[in-house]
Parts: structure tokens; C-alpha cells; sequence
């Protein structure tokens, strides 16, 4: 069984290597500390639904992207939501893709949005997988009896 | 720690937003500052909460007999922006001493200057942190039984 000491000490590593590397930002911070005993689950079940309403996004900004003609009011509307979810949850690096991409929306710049597209998806798929291994060091922990240590 | 509440004592906060995670963070932030929290994922369903939908009878208890201290509005919203349902309890007689609070991701001075001329009582800045959301819940909520 590991030791919970040496978990914790990864999980403390790791999340500290998430905010230095910028995946995430203290809004991040702001979500844990709402999490409580009434809703010990709340981190998690805002990440998924980010995770749900993102994947929602990045098919639909495809989708208006491939259009014979692109009406970039809509682009810039789905942009405009994923902005504001990934910043509600802290994913700084997707945020920052998001409003480069806005500006090309403006300039109704297709080539510029059809890269901001394939970087936003690419830090998406990045941060993505950064909380699904925190989440499950989180649970390897409670499960070795050891309890979540707290970022200041 | 758990208190018990009273149903007069706990403000009501009607909250609109048609962001589904911004939705979820902002009644956690809410209920965490000790309020009861309803919320509208846009402008017509939160005036149709309200009692103030285009034939909808008007009436002191907003529609469901549940009084609302409190109403916290995203701005950009599809269909009706955050300022064009400020304008609309404003207009009302029921509603117009109902504090708003304005939410917004961007921080565009004439907007601000627009919401706040228009009588909504504070513009904050999203993402919305915690103690942000304390320190309106005690400025601004006031408890009053009918």
C-alpha cells in the first residue's frame, strides 16, 4: 500500500506544477475552496461539466468553421463561451487561446481562427488530462486513508 | 459548521446566467455566502420567475409566492442582455427596489457606466471570487418580511 505521505507530496508537486506551468490559475484555487462536506464533490463535478460543455464547443466552432460561408458572429458566440467557462475554472492556457482567437473572429481572419482552433483543442486535451491525473491522485489518497492536502 | 435558518431570514437570490458552469459556480458561491438560490438560464425565464412576462398578472408575491432580495445577472446573454432585463424590473413597480447585480467577463467602462446609471447596484467582474460574493451578501441583502 503506498504510503499516503509520499502521495500527498505528489499530489502537492504536481498541483504546484500546474500553476507554475500555467495550466492553472487561482480560480482554480477559488473552486476548491468551495468545496465542502455538504458537497465534497463540487471540483469534480464543475471540471466535468466543463469537460462536457467544452467538447460541445469544439464541435460546434468545427462545424461553423467548415461552412461554405462562415458567419464568424457565431464563431466568436462559441468563443465567447468557452472563454468564460475555462476562466470560471481556472484553465488560464485555454482562456489566453481564446482571445487571440476572438480577435480573429473580428477580423473574420479564417485561416487565423482555424489555428486558434487547433491550439484551443490542443490546450483543451492538455488540461483535460492534467486534472484527470490530479483527480485521481486526489482519490488514490482518500483511498489509502490519507486526506487532501490544501494549496494555499 | 450548519445553522439553521428561518425561511424569512435566508436571502433569495435569483440568479441568471446562460453559462452552465458560470450557472453552477455562482449558486455554489451563493448558497456558500447562506442564501437560497434559484436560477435562470436567461432573461425571458427569469422574467417569467419574476412575474413579469408580458401577460403575466402582476402580483406582490413574483410569481411563486417567493419573495427574491436579491437578482444577479450575467450581461451577455442571447436573446436579452443582462441591461435589457435590469430595464425591465426597473420599469417595474413590484421589482424596481430589487437590488441587481450586474456580472460581466469583460471590462468595458461604458457598459459599466450604462448598467450602473440604469439602476443596477453594483457591476462585478467575472470569474466572481468568493469574497467578492461575502461582502455583497452583507452589503447589500436586506431581510424584510412583507
Amino acid at each position: 500500500m503506498a504510503a499516503v505521505s509520499q502521495l500527498q507530496r505528489q499530489f502537492i508537486e504536481y498541483t504546484t506544477s500546474l500553476y507554475n506551468e500555467g495550466y492553472l490559475d487561482d480560480q482554480f484555487t477559488q473552486l476548491q475552496k468551495l468545496q465542502d462536506e455538504s458537497n465534497p464533490e463540487f471540483v469534480v463535478e464543475v471540471v466535468s461539466l466543463f469537460f462536457e460543455d467544452s467538447e460541445k464547443l469544439l464541435n460546434n466552432l468545427a462545424t461553423a468553421l467548415q461552412q461554405k460561408i462562415v458567419d464568424y458572429k457565431q464563431v466568436d458566440s462559441h468563443v465567447h463561451q468557452f472563454k468564460g467557462s475555462s476562466s470560471s475554472i481556472g484553465a488560464q492556457r485555454v482562456t489566453n487561446v481564446c482571445v487571440h482567437f476572438r480577435n480573429y473572429c473580428e477580423e473574420k481572419n479564417l485561416d487565423g481562427c482555424l489555428r486558434c482552433l487547433q491550439q484551443v483543442k490542443h490546450e483543451y486535451i492538455l488540461v483535460r488530462n492534467k486534472l484527470e491525473t490530479l483527480f485521481r491522485l486526489e482519490q488514490q489518497i482518500v483511498q489509502a486513508g490519507g486526506s487532501i492536502p490544501m494549496m494555499e | 459548521m450548519s445553522i439553521e435558518y428561518h425561511e424569512e431570514d435566508v436571502p433569495h437570490v435569483l440568479a441568471v446566467d446562460d453559462n452552465l458552469i458560470d450557472r453552477k459556480l455562482v449558486e455554489k458561491l451563493l448558497k456558500t455566502s447562506s442564501c437560497r438560490v434559484t436560477t435562470a438560464e436567461n432573461g425571458l425565464r427569469a422574467l417569467e420567475y419574476l412575474g413579469l412576462k408580458e401577460n403575466q398578472q402582476q402580483n406582490h408575491f413574483n410569481g411563486k409566492g417567493t419573495k427574491v432580495n436579491m437578482i444577479i445577472t450575467d450581461y451577455c446573454m442571447p436573446g436579452m442582455t443582462g441591461y435589457e432585463l435590469l430595464q425591465k424590473i426597473k420599469e417595474s413597480s413590484v421589482l424596481k427596489d430589487v437590488p441587481v447585480v450586474i456580472m460581466s467577463s469583460e471590462n468595458i467602462p461604458n457598459r459599466i457606466n450604462e448598467c450602473l446609471e440604469k439602476g443596477a447596484e453594483r457591476f462585478m467582474l467575472k470569474p466572481l471570487k468568493l469574497s467578492d460574493v461575502l461582502k455583497l451578501r452583507h452589503q447589500l441583502i436586506k431581510c424584510s418580511t412583507l
